[in-house]
Order: C-alpha cells, then sequence, then structure tokens
C-alpha cells in the first residue's frame, strides 16, 4: 500500500461479531487501533516487539500479536478479543476455570493468554501438560508461575473431551 | 498441603477461607480499568522522552527548533524550564549535596537519562520529533564497577559530592573484636547480587494536568506507593503538598516494587502538562521501561562469620557496598536499611559488625524490587552458613540448626534491634525436612552422584521482614542527624467503611494493589465482623490523595497488607459494628452486648431481629431515633499502627519491620554437564507466615515470588558495557522464566500468628524472592564443589564453572611420558608467618588429618608407609581440572627446623611431580617464619596450558598449602581481615597505636 503517512485509510473489520469502522494511519499498530479507536481496552500492550504475548488477539480465528500487526492489514478481517468470550454475562468455562484455579493475579497478560488458549483448545483438545506449557511459552506472566493457567487450561480441555456441562465445570475447587 | 479444596475458615467465617477472587470478574472479561484504558480531557496530549545514549557525559546544548516545527507537536520541555520551575528530589541522606531533578540539567550519568519531553497530538507524532531534538553531549568517562566507584581515582558523577561513596555508615552490636578473636574458626565469603527486576507487564502511565487557577497538580499515575515518596514529588514540584493531587486508576498491571519509580515521571508530566497548558499523557513503552524505570540494587558484599568449634557462629562482619546507579532516589539507600534488623537472619547471633557504603554510578537509579534488600542480604548470609559447613566438614544443615533462634526465646530482640514477634524455627524446619521427603532427597543425591552425575543439595533459612518501620531508613543518618531532622517510625494503615441509606457497604483502603487481591480479602475480613455476604460488599481500591484517608506508609510495599491494613479494616468493621450495636440495643432497649450479627441479620439470641440493611439505614433515615451518642450517618475511617515500630535509638538498634514470618527451602539440582543447564530436580518452601487469611491467594503470591526468583536464580541481569551501554534492552535481551522453565514447588505451611497485628497474620508475598535465589546457590555449590557462585547462573557461567574433565585416555594407548628437558621446569620460593612456635607448627605438618586438610581438592589420604601417603587430588589450572592419584611423603626430617614435603602424581591430563622444601625460623616474638623453596615439574597435555598459567596456578597452589597451614594453627586467615586492617589504620590515624 502507498499512502502518505499521515493519510488515514478506512478500515471495516468484524471485531466480536459486530462489523465496525474506522480509520487509521498506515503506520497504526493494530493493538492501538483496537483499544483507542474502537474502545477494546481489554487487548493489552506489554512490550510492543512480539515477546510477552498480552496484545494476543485472533485474526480470523488464528492466534496473532495485535502490536506486530498494523491495523490496515486488519481490514476485512475478523478479530476476537478477550471481551468476545462472555455471553450474556456469563464467563465461559475457560474463563470460570481461570478463576477457580487463581490463574491471574494482576490480570494485564491475562486477556492475551486466554485467546492463545481459546484457538489453542480448538486445535489440541486433549493436551497434556508439556504441550499446554509450551503453547504458553509465548506468554510472559509475572504473577502466578504459571502454575494455575495449566491447571485451568488442562481441566477445561478434560470436561470438554468428557462433554461434562458447564454447571459441573463452575464447581469451585479453591471455594468452600 | 497447597490444596485447599476442603478447608474452610476459622469457625466457619470468612477469614481464613480460599475465596475465589472479586476482582476476577472484570479482568477475566477484559474489562480491567488500567491506567491507560482510562478516559482522558478532551485536548489531552501525549508526551515522549528523549533519552541520553550515553553513560556518562555534560548536557552542551538543547536545540527542539526543529521538533517544534514538526506539525502536531505542541511544546518541548527542557532542563531549562524545570530549573525555572521544579526543584531537585529531596535525598535521604544528608550531606550529600548530589542533585537528581526530574530532567537532566547539566550532564546525564546513565544511558536512558530523560534530556527533554517533546509533547504532541498523538504518540506517533511526538515520538517522530524525538530524532529531531538535537542534544550535544561531551563524553566523559564512566564508571560502572561499584567497587571500582568507591575508588579515590574514579570518574566522579556528581561534582559537589566530590566522590562517588555517597553513603558510609559503621555498626557494631555487642562485642565482635571479642568474638573474632575467641573463636575457634573464621570463615569468609565475598558475593556480588546483580541487577535485575521483577518486571511487570504493564508499564508505567502518568496523565498529568495543572491547573493555573489554583496552582494544583493533578495527576493520575500506576504509583504503588509507599506514599512518604508524595512528600518528595511535591517537593520536587515546589508546591505545597495539598497542591499534588495524585490519584491511583482502579487496576494495575504488576508492580513488584517497580512502579514506586514512576515517581520522577509523576513530576516531568506535571512540569510537561504546565509547559503544554493542557493535560499530557505519557504511556512508558517496554524499551525504556528496561533502561530507565528502576531496578534492584546490585551489591558487593564481603563476610565474614566467627565460629566456634561446634558450628556455632558467635559474631558476623558484614562489609557491604551498594550501587544506587546514576542518583539517590528515594527511597535509597533503603536497600540497605529494610533489613537492617534483621541482619542475623534466623540465626542467634549476638555479635555483629556492620559497614555499609552507598555508591553511585552510571547506571539506572534502583529501588523497590520485590524482597527488597532481602535477596542481596540473604544470598551473602546463607552462602556464608553453607561455606560455614563446608570449611568445618559439617552437615549444612546442622550447621543451620545449632545457630537458629531458639522457639522459647520470642518475641526475641535481635543484636541490631529486630522484634522477631513469633515463630518456632527449628519445629518449622522439621516439618519441612518430613513433609518435603528431605531424606529421600539426599539418597537421590547420592544415587544420582554415584551414577555420575552433578547433582547438589541446597538449603536456606530465612526471616522474611513485612510490614516496615517508616522510620527504618533513618538508620542511614547518624544519630545526630536523627536528632536534627525529628523521629521517625510507625506504619500508618488505613482503611473507611461506609454504609449507605439502603444497607450497601463500600470499603475503601489505601493499599494501591497491582493484582494480590486486596478487595476479596478486605471484603472477607468485613463480611465476617458484620455478618454479611462477602459478595455483596464493594471495596475500592483506588486512592485520591485529595479526598481519601491516607498517609505516608499508604501504598502497597513490604507485603504489609495482610499484617496491617486487613488489620485497620477489621478496626474500623469493629467501629461500624459497635455503632450498629449501640443503634440496635437502643431500639430494642437491649444490653449492646448482646446484639449479634450474622446471614444479612442484626439480632438477640432468642430476641429481636432486623436486617442489616434496616438497623443501617436507621443511621440515614431516621436520626431522630438514634441514642444520644450517635450522630447519624455512617462512615468509619480506621487508622492504624503498631507501638513496636519505634525510631532507631541512639546505638543505632532498629526494629526495621513489624512481622517476621520464617522460611525454610531445600532443593535438589542435577546440572548437565555439555549445557551447563542448572535443572530443579525438586524444590520444597516452607513457609510461617503467621496467620493465613486466604490460603489460596498465599499459595499465589508465593508461586509468584519464586517464578521471578527463578528467574534471578537462573536467568536475569540487568547487564552493562564498560562503557556504560544498556545490554539487556529487550525482552529477548532480558529472559524472563516462561511456563516450560517454570518449576513446580512443594509449598508446606505452618501458622504462628503475629501477636502484634490485629488478625495475627504477617507477610507472605516477598519470602522466596528472599530465599530462593541463595537456596538455588547453594544446591550448584554443593554439586560443583565450588565456593565462587555468582547469579545468574547462565548455562555458559555454570559451564565455566564446571571446567573441562579430561576423558581417560583410549585403551591401548599409553599416557606420554613426561619429557624431561634438563631440569624442573618451575621453581619459586616464598614465606608466611605463623603464630605459633616452630615445635609447634613441625608436630601439625606431621599430623595426617593436617596433611588433608590443608592439601587443596584433597579428597582422601591414606597412609601407606611411614610419613607416606597415597592422595586423591583434584587440581585445576585455568579451565582445565584433572584428578590426580597422588603419593605425597615428608622426607628429610629435621625436627623443629625443616622438612620436605614432596607429591607426584598422574591423571588423564598427564603427570605432575612437586616438592618444597620448608625451613622453620623462629622470629623474636616467638613466632615461626615458614619459608618454602619449590620445585614443579609437569608432563602430558597439562603442560600444553604454557609456563605463565603455570607458574601462577603452582604458586596460588602452593601458597594455599602453607596459608591453610598457618589457618590451622590459628584459627583465622594470615594477614588478618578487612576490619582488622581498618582498625589499625583508624588507631594510626588517631596517633593510638596498633588497635588490634
Amino acid at each position: 500500500m502507498h499512502a502518505p503517512a499521515e493519510q488515514r485509510t478506512e478500515i471495516e473489520l468484524e471485531l466480536n461479531g459486530e462489523t465496525r469502522h474506522g480509520r487509521a494511519e498506515p503506520r497504526t499498530q493494530l493493538c492501538d487501533f483496537l483499544r483507542h479507536d474502537l474502545g477494546a481496552t481489554g487487548v493489552h500492550v506489554g512490550c510492543e516487539h512480539g515477546v510477552c504475548g498480552a496484545c494476543t488477539v485472533l485474526v480470523d480465528g488464528v492466534a496473532s500479536r495485535s502490536c506486530l500487526m498494523l491495523a490496515v492489514q486488519a481490514d476485512g478481517r475478523r478479530i476476537d478479543t478477550v471481551e468476545s468470550l462472555a455471553r450474556d454475562d456469563v464467563m465461559n468455562d475457560l474463563q470460570q476455570a481461570f478463576s477457580r484455579h487463581h490463574a491471574l493475579q494482576c490480570g494485564f497478560c491475562t486477556s492475551g493468554i486466554l485467546m492463545s488458549c481459546v484457538e489453542f483448545l480448538q486445535r489440541v483438545p486433549a493436551p497434556d501438560e508439556a504441550q499446554v506449557r509450551d503453547m504458553l511459552s509465548g506468554h510472559l506472566c509475572r504473577c502466578t508461575g504459571y502454575t494455575g493457567i495449566v491447571r485451568a487450561v488442562l481441566e477445561v480441555a478434560r470436561q470438554r473431551q468428557s462433554g461434562e456441562s458447564q454447571q459441573n465445570a463452575s464447581e469451585k475447587p479453591y471455594d468452600v | 498441603m497447597s490444596d485447599h479444596s476442603t478447608e474452610t475458615g476459622v469457625d466457619g467465617g470468612y477469614i481464613g477461607r480460599s475465596q475465589t477472587r472479586f476482582e476476577d470478574q472484570a479482568l477475566l472479561r477484559g474489562l480491567g480499568r488500567y491506567a491507560d484504558d482510562l478516559a482522558t480531557p478532551p485536548g489531552t496530549l501525549h508526551a515522549a522522552v528523549v533519552r541520553s545514549p550515553h553513560a556518562h557525559a555534560r548536557v552542551l546544548s538543547v536545540d527542539a527548533s526543529e521538533a517544534l516545527a514538526l506539525k502536531g507537536v505542541r511544546a518541548v520541555l527542557t532542563g531549562e524550564d524545570v530549573k525555572r520551575w521544579a526543584h531537585p528530589f529531596p535525598v535521604g541522606v544528608r550531606g550529600a549535596p548530589m542533585e537528581h531533578w526530574c530532567l537532566a540539567v547539566d550532564k546525564v550519568r546513565y544511558v536512558g537519562e530523560p534530556v527533554c519531553v517533546v509533547i504532541a497530538e498523538d504518540r506517533y507524532r511526538a515520538e517522530d520529533a524525538l530524532e529531531l531534538v538535537r542534544v550535544q553531549y561531551e563524553p566523559l568517562k564512566p564508571v560502572i564497577d561499584p567497587e571500582k566507584a568507591a575508588a579515590e581515582d574514579a570518574p566522579v558523577l556528581h561534582e559537589a559530592v566530590g566522590g562517588n561513596v555517597v553513603n558510609e555508615r559503621h555498626f557494631r552490636y555487642g562485642d565482635p573484636e571479642k568474638a573474632f578473636e575467641e573463636a575457634a574458626h573464621r570463615v569468609s565469603i565475598k558475593v556480588r547480587f546483580p541487577r535485575n527486576s521483577c518486571t511487570p507487564i504493564e508499564c508505567y502511565v502518568v496523565v498529568g494536568q495543572y491547573q493555573p487557577a489554583t496552582g494544583v497538580y493533578d495527576i493520575l499515575s500506576n504509583f504503588q506507593g509507599p506514599y512518604a515518596l508524595h512528600s518528595v514529588m511535591a517537593r520536587a514540584l515546589n508546591v505545597t503538598s495539598n497542591r499534588l493531587r495524585l490519584r491511583t486508576p482502579p487496576d494495575s498491571g504488576g508492580s513488584f516494587g517497580i512502579k514506586q519509580g514512576v515517581l520522577t515521571y509523576v513530576v516531568l508530566m506535571g512540569l510537561a502538562a504546565r509547559k503544554a497548558g493542557a493535560p499530557v499523557k505519557w504511556v512508558e513503552d517496554r524499551l525504556e521501561h528496561l533502561q530507565a524505570s528502576s531496578s534492584a540494587t546490585n551489591r558487593v558484599a564481603d563476610m565474614e562469620a566467627a565460629v566456634d568449634a561446634d558450628g556455632r557462629v558467635t559474631a558476623l562482619r558484614y562489609d557491604q557496598i551498594d550501587d544506587c546507579g546514576g542518583y539517590l532516589r528515594a527511597p535509597e539507600p533503603a536497600t540497605f536499611y529494610r533489613m537492617h534488623g534483621n541482619l542475623t537472619g534466623a540465626y542467634g547471633i549476638r555479635n555483629l559488625a556492620v559497614r555499609n557504603r552507598v555508591v553511585l554510578t552510571n547506571k539506572l537509579p534502583s529501588g523497590l524490587n520485590r524482597g527488597f534488600g532481602g535477596g542481596q542480604m540473604y544470598f551473602a548470609l546463607e552462602r556464608l552458613m553453607h561455606q560455614v559447613a563446608r570449611q568445618l566438614n559439617l552437615d549444612p544443615l546442622e550447621v543451620m540448626r545449632r545457630n537458629l533462634v531458639p522457639a522459647d526465646a520470642f518475641p526475641y530482640r535481635t543484636a541490631s534491634g529486630a522484634l522477631l514477634d513469633s515463630g518456632n524455627y527449628a519445629d518449622t524446619v522439621d516439618l519441612a525436612l518430613r513433609d518435603g521427603g528431605y531424606q529421600e532427597l539426599i539418597q537421590r543425591r547420592d544415587r544420582a552422584r554415584a551414577e555420575g552425575k552433578l547433582y547438589g543439595v541446597g538449603l536456606c533459612a530465612v526471616v522474611e521482614p513485612s510490614i516496615s518501620n517508616m522510620g527504618y531508613i533513618t538508620t542511614a543518618l547518624t544519630p545526630e542527624q536523627r536528632r536534627k531532622a525529628g523521629p521517625k517510625n510507625g506504619a500508618v494503615s488505613t482503611a473507611t467503611i461506609g454504609i449507605d441509606p439502603l444497607g450497601g457497604i463500600t470499603v475503601h483502603v489505601s493499599s494501591t494493589p497491582q493484582g494480590q487481591g486486596h478487595q476479596t480479602v478486605a471484603a472477607q475480613v468485613v463480611a465476617e465482623v458484620l455478618g454479611v455476604d462477602p459478595a455483596s460488599i464493594l471495596v475500592n481500591v483506588e486512592l485520591d490523595t485529595g479526598k481519601d484517608p491516607w498517609s505516608i506508609a499508604s501504598g502497597n510495599y513490604s507485603s504489609r497488607f495482610a499484617g496491617a491494613v486487613a488489620g485497620a479494616v477489621h478496626k474500623a468493621a469493629l467501629q461500624v459494628r459497635a455503632r450498629l450495636a449501640n443503634i440496635a440495643a437502643t431500639m430494642w432497649e437491649a444490653d449492646a452486648e448482646r446484639v449479634r450479627f450474622a446471614d444479612g441479620k442484626v439480632f438477640i439470641e432468642d430476641g429481636p431481629s432486623l436486617g442489616f440493611h434496616r438497623v443501617a439505614g436507621t443511621a440515614h433515615w431516621s436520626p431522630a431515633l438514634l441514642p444520644d451518642n450517635e450522630s447519624g450517618g455512617l462512615r468509619e475511617t480506621a487508622f492504624w499502627t503498631p507501638p513496636q515500630l519505634e525510631a532507631p535509638d541512639d546505638d543505632d538498634h532498629i526494629n526495621s519491620s513489624l512481622c517476621h514470618g520464617f522460611i525454610f527451602d531445600y532443593c535438589g539440582v542435577e546440572i548437565d554437564r555439555v549445557t551447563g543447564e542448572v535443572h530443579i530436580d525438586r524444590y520444597v518452601t516452607c513457609h510461617d507466615a503467621g496467620r493465613l487469611l486466604n490460603p489460596m491467594l498465599v499459595d499465589g503470591q508465593i508461586r509468584g515470588g519464586f517464578t521471578q526468583a527463578l528467574g534471578v536464580a537462573l536467568m536475569e541481569e540487568f547487564a552493562y558495557g564498560e562503557d556504560g551501554s544498556f545490554l539487556s534492552g529487550t525482552l529477548a535481551d532480558y529472559l524472563l522464566p516462561t511456563a516450560p522453565e517454570a518449576v513446580e514447588p512443594l509449598i508446606l505451611h505452618t501458622e504462628t500468628p503475629s501477636p502484634f497485628t490485629p488478625l495475627g497474620a504477617k507477610g507472605v508475598g516477598e519470602g522466596n524472592n528472599m530465599s530462593t535465589p541463595v537456596c538455588i546457590a547453594n544446591a550448584v555449590a554443593d554439586a560443583l564443589g565450588r565456593d565462587d557462585i555468582q547469579l545468574p547462573l547462565t548455562p555458559s557461567r555454570v559451564r565455566g564453572l564446571i571446567g573441562i574433565d579430561e576423558p581417560p585416555a583410549p585403551e591401548g594407548l599409553e599416557p606420554l611420558a613426561a619429557p624431561r628437558a634438563g631440569g624442573p621446569a618451575l621453581q619459586a620460593r616464598d614465606s608466611v608467618v605463623v603464630p605459633a612456635s616452630p615445635q609447634t607448627v613441625y608436630d601439625t605438618v606431621l599430623d595426617p588429618e593436617t596433611l588433608r586438610a590443608i592439601i587443596p581438592g584433597c579428597h582422601a589420604l591414606e597412609l601407606e608407609g611411614e610419613n607416606q601417603y597415597r592422595a586423591d587430588v583434584t587440581v585445576g589450572v585455568g579451565m582445565i581440572k584433572a584428578r590426580f592419584a597422588a603419593r605425597v611423603r615428608l622426607s628429610d626430617l629435621d625436627p623443629p627446623h625443616s622438612l620436605r614435603l614432596s607429591g607426584s602424581g598422574d591423571s588423564a591430563m598427564g603427570s605432575a611431580s612437586g616438592s618444597a622444601h620448608v625451613t622453620l625460623v623462629e622470629l623474636d616474638n616467638g613466632h615461626t617464619r615458614l619459608e618454602y623453596v619449590y620445585e614443579v615439574d609437569v608432563g602430558g597435555k597439562i603442560a600444553a596450558v604454557g609456563g605463565r598459567m603455570l607458574q601462577s596456578a603452582s604458586k596460588i597452589i602452593i601458597g594455599q598449602v602453607f596459608n591453610r597451614l598457618a589457618q590451622r594453627l590459628t584459627g583465622k586467615p594470615v594477614g588478618g581481615g578487612l576490619w582488622q586492617r581498618l582498625r589499625a589504620l583508624i588507631a594510626r590515624l588517631l596517633g593510638k597505636g596498633d588497635a588490634s
């Protein structure tokens, strides 16, 4: 694309199931566009050089670093962010499992991690621990030591495999 | 024990339950409100910071004209503006005229130091303009190494100070000189603790506003406290403190101490807003964060222990240098003094000598970082305790046990003044050994070693201080300076509970959390006291100094929440309950003592009952029905400060923290001989953190801290080149543990409630940042049999420690005979003076036990004949190390005048032989000069190392033999320790002759 640096381009994309419009310069990062123009502040920016994984979103269903993509590259695509996971104000099984297993503290890395997990469990429905840890190696979490995250993902995979209902999934191992 | 699935709260209440977090509901949906997510006022501008590429340079000129000409750029803030409007930051030590401004005004002193601020209509344009600002520098020689910086000929960072040592203090508790004099053994160690950072994933954010009408700076930032720094910021902004309104956002993306350092940017963006005449927002990026936010303090520590024959440590000597970087930024030099009361760790050591020096170098200013001061201190202390065991040939566990503070001594006043509140260290150690499978781990190590693996076990015991005394930093001042400045002490915590007209409960705490779950725990505490559902309570953790209750100790640091803040919440809840009970009792004409609170009701057993909201609502809707002593409305603020946190006394005793948890850790590591990678085979961490308010959150804190500590031990270092360039500038250079590297520790607990906090809780979040690095280091030392362990233990560093073990020659191939080319390869002489008579020295040398102890690397010594031994000795030359089957012989015996000590041996590396003729000369004072002439001859591959290296290696090895002999005779190293030399020097200066 050859557009002057300051010329803003019309962008249309599907964000969390809704068609959204905005204008961005050619150099605008996708993460900035999603956060500041479209209001998806659940997308977090942690390093802007593709290491920490906090800004991970799904682009046409594939987990991608939104700090390494330009907004113009997302034109015409489907973008899913952490805001898409809860339905009718109810958190999905993965989100609930994260809470049960204390898989987050400050929560800043969490939205990116959830999006990678969403894609991963579709690709690898019955992972072992080493596979989960390998998938998580694209994310930095400084609070939890990853234990709760690994447990939550493995538990959700097991539950989905055995077809356990959402009801059972929300049983709280930590709570009384 | 880390599975809390069946655990219930104490007495079936809410405190002590593993309640899942209320915070999670928003955070998991992406609905957290972090600083960069909040709405900004219309017209808000964006800042980018021009930073120094030099570690040390004079700033000759700043020309922003081209930048200002760029479309969208609105203003540039320079050092000139700052000098006009602001002040330098106040410094915590007296007598050091160091000036630290929020922008460089004359010199830059570290790479990344802010030089000016570009303010533009959006962040992209502000960053575009950075390269258009022309800054002329005159580069100066930098100094990076703290020991070199302390030397007299070092380049000076702050000319007005005159040197780089900005604070030096000496402390003496008990009678350390006497203890060292009488000690059977002296053990010393010198260690370095590297720079690192717990690296939150959210970086710094500041939104500055300036109101010219009132002169108020209104600034939002993800600052973490301590709010004592509010005074520092107000002073730097040159306003009265009520004119700095500092606010925090509802959520913060981690801090671990690091977001204390945002204070300089709070000031900077306040001034930027003033310059631009509009609100200014700055969001730090990761590259800025790594090079210019904050870091742990690197330390050089020289330590010595006086040890009796049984391994009991009778005295400790610390000689420490803290490298605080380019400026002493508040609260430094707190890295030293946070730990001052507990410098003797978990041990009952009564004699202590300390020399603390704070130096400046051309690095990023240091500051709070989880475990603040503890990682540094315990790395030195617990490496030393390990070394005591090694030198005395004792089990490290045994040495630790013999020195622990006894269980019946609590509360125990340490030599330097800490009041260890509670604990049973010996029982906690036993619990950890039993439930963590210590015996099995030792067997595992022995099996691994039998299979030829490099396997080691490390241990450490740590006292984890929490709830800092706000006066501890004044220990850096002399008693006289303190008297002048006025006493500082205490740690005021704050909580407010408001109940609205319909009975809705809102709690406010000034603890500014970054993910620790304060909202959940505060709700648990209030729910238990008021008998309501914790989920019905809303807890607000935003802090606005313009309208919320706060004090200097507010903020999130020194693990103060569970002990202090939750205690204040409890106190406020009790105040509310007392008022409600009074109201209900008046309505029912009953005794207030009999009013109960449970299940959302207020009632009297077998008597009247009302909904909680009805009783609470009375205070709003029908004040005329209230008892006479009730004013109406319902809102209670509690301030709480512990009386035990007193100011330092004139003898420099300081109770630096209110609570002291206890941690006993051990681990087994296996080291890959080929790659040098350290694999943590098992890690056990046992904590006594007093009463646990929410065990799930406690384990979360332990796991998180442990994983950060794993990074400190094995991966992380803020590295600088000799020219001061920053070598860890991206997350690809500064490696952090990811999920595959993370290790699952076995977490064990015991609970000895603190008698000093309202709920019996102590801090717990920082302990593993203190214990884990040194525990792993001790295990690596054990695996490799090395003393010189430095962090991080990266594969390349560990590979260097392993050295090259030469494999045996292939079968059938005879090793080459040593080439003999006319006489020995090396010949030299040396001497050492020993304070004992020639006869004593002579007898000692002839003792086989002595011989085994003085030969470096001697694994075994077996008597073969009269004065002849077979020995198994490992000798290292440079990277090459070889195990020799050797013969050692004593001959030419002429007691007590002379003898010959000779040895020869073969290894896969070749052959070596040596012989020393030793003459004992009696001196006038009855001491003995031991003169030795030696020859060394080598052959085979070992000879290929080269003459010069061999010469120095032989000198060291032979020197070690005779120095160890001298040490064995006197129980101390020859030549005198640093302390003795210092005392002698001081005595000479004072004209008192030799004080030692």
